[in-house]
């Protein structure tokens, strides 16, 4: 147990002293907690938005390199899953592991389903997708990714309305649809050769359309969720045709999927560049000269401004693009390697993590004054219990 | 950015390329962070695989030096793999397979 902050030792023993006396003033809500994970360590820290603090560390998570996290839908677990195939439930208040397996030998990501009750994991090795009870953490399902007998490397898992996963097989170039309406029945729906090396995926805010960014082939790869019969469509596809990329050396990340002003904001893979594509017809709209290639382009929760970091070289800088102009508005340096931003729920503050600074930096959107400094361990990925109540995260 | 291996060959001191590259100290420490937190993007932080194969000893044992110092330098075509010329020199790359290959930077 690692509790620094008195506040929560007593909410322990509140939860074993239910008729304690001073019980109610030292009760808390989860809403304004959060994670940040320290990769290198293999641990998070817990925080609050609120204190702008860390309250706690957990430790013992395993392989935290590209770790990610989802909440449960009443924000007092995360669910953290690891390189090495663990997949951790750790509980925000009494900052403890109540549960950790090893699901499989290498994993990227994963996701809640829309009733909380189903975890799943997308894995490297071997190749597919596992589900779990998000209570027991016991598994449910099994997906393999085969073609042809072979497993594909599975990326850009989600959580989508009717309690499904939709996700995409790197090496076979094909998107799924896992259904667990009936969940002892799960039901699989497979988009064949939907475009070469789809590498992440992104669900629009309104759960309807799921978008795997093609690294194989130029542009995206579409499948609107609610008329599955019209199959995927390709979006972006000519955009940059013919031209030599330049090399990519870390992959752009389209979970933080940006919606502003009827416009979505994605990074251009291997180019200096962000685009913007209408939100009504699909079609490319601007590119957006910017510091380096994109890693994260995220919008402000009122979607006034879009905020982008960078791909190594160029990671020490954060821009920020005004989405009515479609310009950078400003750019910032907040210190060594920016791996990662998370927006306070309603956005006055956003969160960034130096890895290399070993710090994370939170700045108030409106001035962009850093407004406080915390100290962290090679941090990468910040993560606020708000996540919970969005789809597709 | 496609550039060829062939292109790059000339990079290679004929008859060096086996050799250890000879590194600083404090480069040795620049190239192991390089290796840990930008190369694991992929690879994995402690080198166990990723999107990328595993760069962990036994997983390089068998492999040519050679050819492992060119997938760097020229990147692997078809696959997520960038060319690293330019960010790392021929020197960086035969110390960096060297200790690949002996396991130096593997998970206790």
């Amino acid at each position: 147990m690692h509790l620094s902050i008195p506040r929560l030792y007593c909410s322990i023993v509140v939860l074993l002293l239910p008729g304690a006396a001073s019980a109610a003033e030292d009760l808390r809500g989860t809403g304004d907690l959060g994670v940040v994970i320290e990769r290198a360590a293999g641990q998070l820290k817990v925080i609050s938005t609120s204190e702008r603090a860390a309250l706690a560390t957990v430790p013992g998570l395993g392989d935290l390199s590209h770790a990610s996290v989802v909440f449960s839908r009443d924000g007092r677990f995360a669910f953290v899953f690891g390189r090495d195939g663990g997949l951790t439930k750790v509980d925000l208040l009494t900052a403890s592991i109540v549960n950790r397996v090893l699901q499989s030998g290498n994993s990227i990501g994963g996701a809640i389903s829309q009733d909380g009750t189903l975890i799943a994991v997308s894995n490297y090795e071997p190749g597919g997708v596992r589900v779990f009870d998000s209570e027991t953490l016991k598994l449910v399902a099994d997906i393999p990714a085969d073609h042809g007998g072979v497993l594909s490397k599975v990326v850009g898992l989600v959580d989508a309305p009717g309690n499904r996963f939709v996700f995409s097989l790197f090496d076979a170039g094909q998107i799924w649809i896992a259904d667990f309406a009936a969940a002892e029945r799960p039901q699989l729906h497979k988009f064949p050769a939907v475009g070469k090396q789809p590498y992440d995926a992104l669900l629009t805010p309104d759960g309807r359309y799921y978008i795997a960014g093609l690294f194989g082939e130029d542009g995206f790869a579409l499948v609107d969720l609610w008329h599955l019969d019209k199959g995927v469509r390709r979006i972006l596809g000519d955009y940059g045709r013919g031209e030599e990329k330049m090399p990519v050396y870390k992959m752009p990340h389209l979970e933080g999927w940006a919606i502003a002003n009827q416009a979505a904001f994605v990074p251009a893979i291997g180019r200096h560049e962000v685009l913007v594509i209408n939100t009504d017809d699909w079609a490319p709209r601007a590119a957006i000269a910017v510091h380096g290639q994109p890693v994260f382009v995220m919008a402000q929760p009122d979607g006034r401004h879009v905020w982008v970091n960078y791909a190594f070289p160029n990671n020490g800088v954060v821009q920020i693009i005004d989405t009515e102009t479609l310009t950078i508005a400003h750019t910032l340096s907040p210190g060594k390697a920016i791996l990662h931003m998370e927006f306070t729920p309603r956005g006055e503050h956003v969160w960034i993590s130096a890895r290399d600074d070993d710090r994370v930096l939170v700045y108030d959107t409106r001035t962009l004054e850093n407004i406080a400094t915390l100290a962290a361990d090679k941090p990468s990925g910040i993560f606020f219990t708000a996540r919970a109540n969005r789809i597709g995260l | 950015m496609r550039r060829s291996v062939a292109a790059l060959l000339p990079l290679l001191p004929i008859g060096g390329a086996l050799a250890g590259g000879d590194v600083s100290p404090a480069r040795a420490t620049e190239l192991e962070h390089l290796l840990r937190h930008d190369c694991g993007s992929c690879h994995g932080m402690r080198l166990t695989g990723g999107l990328g194969p595993a760069l962990t000893g036994a997983a390089l044992e068998e492999k040519s030096p050679i050819s492992l110092q060119q997938t760097i330098l020229a990147g692997h075509p078809g696959t997520a793999m960038p060319p690293w010329a330019g960010i790392l020199s021929a020197d960086d790359v035969r110390w960096l397979v060297e200790a690949l290959r002996a396991g130096k930077f593997d998970a206790p």
